[in-house]
């Protein structure tokens, strides 16, 4: 087992040395973007000192160390995620909402026609939604949706049924606001049982367990590095050779072709037929420095540190702001993640947020870019807390003291 | 640094609690309009009935913080009554208040302030200029209020 000690990570990471308002910073919107350790920071800055060069194409030593450093990284999220098919299968774009784009232009544009259907769910992020209504505009499919139970998990009672006609079945790991961790692998086997593909938007589970796609046997991952303790500007869409092979670029542009003539333009083989123009390489030595520290610290190290934090967290809020508290996400720590969405009665999450801020405590407010989930709660706002592996209880502490106050301040 | 004072002045907070001229107007006469900040998801419907080159009333329905709430209800007490060249009037120095008051203030040029005494109540939801990612809620209804005017028949 690694050692995992959370005051060493937050000792790692410069910018919780802040002061904030007057207080140490409580840094709890880690769902949002995570703080980069400086080991992240420091692989950047070398990068730019010392290595940087356009990649794939120089043969000068620089440039063979910036090309280096950016396949360096595709293979590192290659063993990251256990990719079947290595580095090969592995496309870097520019957020999760890129690599949905990918998915839905590419294999969705080739692959989805009138009378098929996409099948989504009610607690998806906008990146895992909007795509695919852009792409029903222009082609004609039908979007679905997989209801979400009272108690905030994936309603399957009617899978069957919801699965009729489905190409691809296209589901978050992890909710971003109710903290709900999705039964992957069943729904691994429901969508290839109806002889339909899967996709997971992993951007929140990727940072907070273990991701592995074969064992989970799905056929798309999108998530992002900066959600990882990367930088921000780089993402990651993987699906198996197979499938990467037979889908059609998407962006188009230098770096991507095989060969351009006056008369048209052969595409790349591999991961850089979607990659046109010059890529994020110095993110992607971010990403990979990333990927080296949070392998260091364990990635179950990392899942049971949140899910104590989470449990704790759940436990305290309903003991003290029983009543005026509400909880919108799983009670129980039972496929649940690090991600607190509340509702706090009476005062809206943007005063909470605001009020908190006066303590150095950062929350994100607001719809967390899933609509439909808030409609489907009745909710237009909530005030979400989010962990990461540097977080300490101490953070608890200071919010709940926080949250106290605001409440105090709106009676 | 801006003290949470500054923003949540007492008007502001009684506006919020006891928002004025809650509710809805029958269309037509009255014209309504939503608005809506995408970013945060607030949500707001002015209902306005006009006749005679006069604002006869206002109502307002919707959702949102205490500074989008408050701000819709100090906005329709100013605005309630009064003609629409003064309704207009009051629009456009709100919003100097809320977009120009800073360039003014970076200037340091005097002539191009608002006149804070011409607001009134108003004047309370100055302090959120110094917090400049509440602005867009502090203006949402008065830019609804705006495109309502418009499309007037």
């Amino acid at each position: 087992m690694t050692s995992f000690n959370a005051a060493l990570v937050r000792a790692d990471t410069p910018q919780l040395t802040r002061v904030i308002n007057g207080h140490p910073i409580t840094y709890l919107d880690s769902g949002a973007t995570s703080l980069p350790p400086r080991a992240v920071i420091e692989a950047m800055s070398r990068h730019y000192e010392l290595h940087h060069a356009n990649v794939h194409r120089s043969v000068f030593q620089t440039a063979s160390e910036a090309t280096e450093a950016y396949e360096g990284a595709r293979l590192a999220i290659a063993k990251f995620i256990n990719a079947p098919g290595g580095a090969e299968e592995i496309v870097f774009t520019k957020n999760c909402t890129e690599s949905f784009n990918l998915l839905a232009r590419s294999w969705g544009r080739v692959n989805l026609k009138p009378g098929d259907a996409v099948l989504l769910s009610e607690m998806e992020h906008h990146a895992n939604i909007v795509p695919w209504f852009q792409l029903r505009d222009m082609l004609g499919f039908e979007v679905r949706f997989i209801p979400v139970t009272d108690d905030f998990r994936l309603d399957l009672s009617n899978i069957d049924e919801l699965m009729k006609g489905v190409k691809l079945l296209s589901v978050t790991g992890m909710s971003n606001v109710l903290g709900t961790i999705n039964p992957i692998k069943e729904l691994s086997a429901i969508a290839h049982k109806h002889g339909a593909l899967i996709s997971v938007d992993a951007a929140q589970s990727i940072a907070h367990s273990i991701t592995d796609v074969q064992d989970l046997d799905v056929d798309f991952m999108c998530f992002s590095a900066h959600k990882m303790l990367g930088p921000t500007g780089i993402g990651v869409f993987w699906t198996r050779k197979e499938i990467l092979g037979a889908m059609p670029p998407f962006l188009g542009g230098g770096g991507m072709i095989a060969d351009v003539s006056v008369e048209g333009f052969t595409p790349a083989s591999g991961p850089t037929r979607f990659e046109a123009g010059t890529p994020p390489i110095v993110e992607a030595a971010g990403l990979g420095a990333a990927v080296k520290y949070l392998t260091g610290l364990g990635m179950a190290n990392i899942a049971q540190h949140e899910h104590d934090l989470t449990g704790d967290a759940l436990t305290r809020l309903e003991l003290e702001f029983s009543g005026r508290i509400r909880v919108i996400g799983p009670k129980d720590m039972t496929d649940r993640g690090g991600v607190i969405s509340i509702d706090v009665d009476g005062v809206h999450a943007h005063d909470v947020a605001q009020m908190l801020d006066q303590f150095g405590v950062c929350v994100r407010p607001g719809h967390h870019c899933a609509k439909p989930l808030m409609k489907r709660f009745g909710l237009n706002s909530t005030a979400r807390i989010s962990y990461g592996p540097y977080s300490l209880v101490q953070d608890t502490d200071v919010l709940i003291e926080a949250l106290h106050s605001a409440i105090g301040m709106f009676g | 640094m801006a003290g949470l004072e500054d923003l949540y002045k007492e008007i502001i907070m009684d506006h919020y609690r006891s928002p004025r001229n809650r509710g809805e107007l029958p269309t037509p006469p009255a014209v309504c309009t939503e608005g809506f900040n995408p970013l945060c998801g607030d949500q707001i419907t002015v209902y306005i009935d006009v006749a005679d080159g006069v604002l006869k009333d206002i109502k307002i329905t919707g959702q949102g913080c205490s500074i989008s709430q408050s701000s819709s209800s100090l906005m329709s007490a100013a605005v309630k009554g009064k003609s629409l060249e003064q309704v207009q009037e009051t629009i456009g120095t709100f919003k100097g208040l809320m977009t120009g008051h800073e360039a003014a203030l970076e200037d340091g040029n005097e002539t191009d302030k608002v006149d804070i005494r011409a607001l009134g109540e108003l004047a309370a939801l100055q302090g959120v200029v110094k917090f400049p990612v509440r602005i867009k809620c502090a203006v949402l209804a008065w830019n609804t209020l705006s495109q309502a005017l418009s499309e007037l028949p």
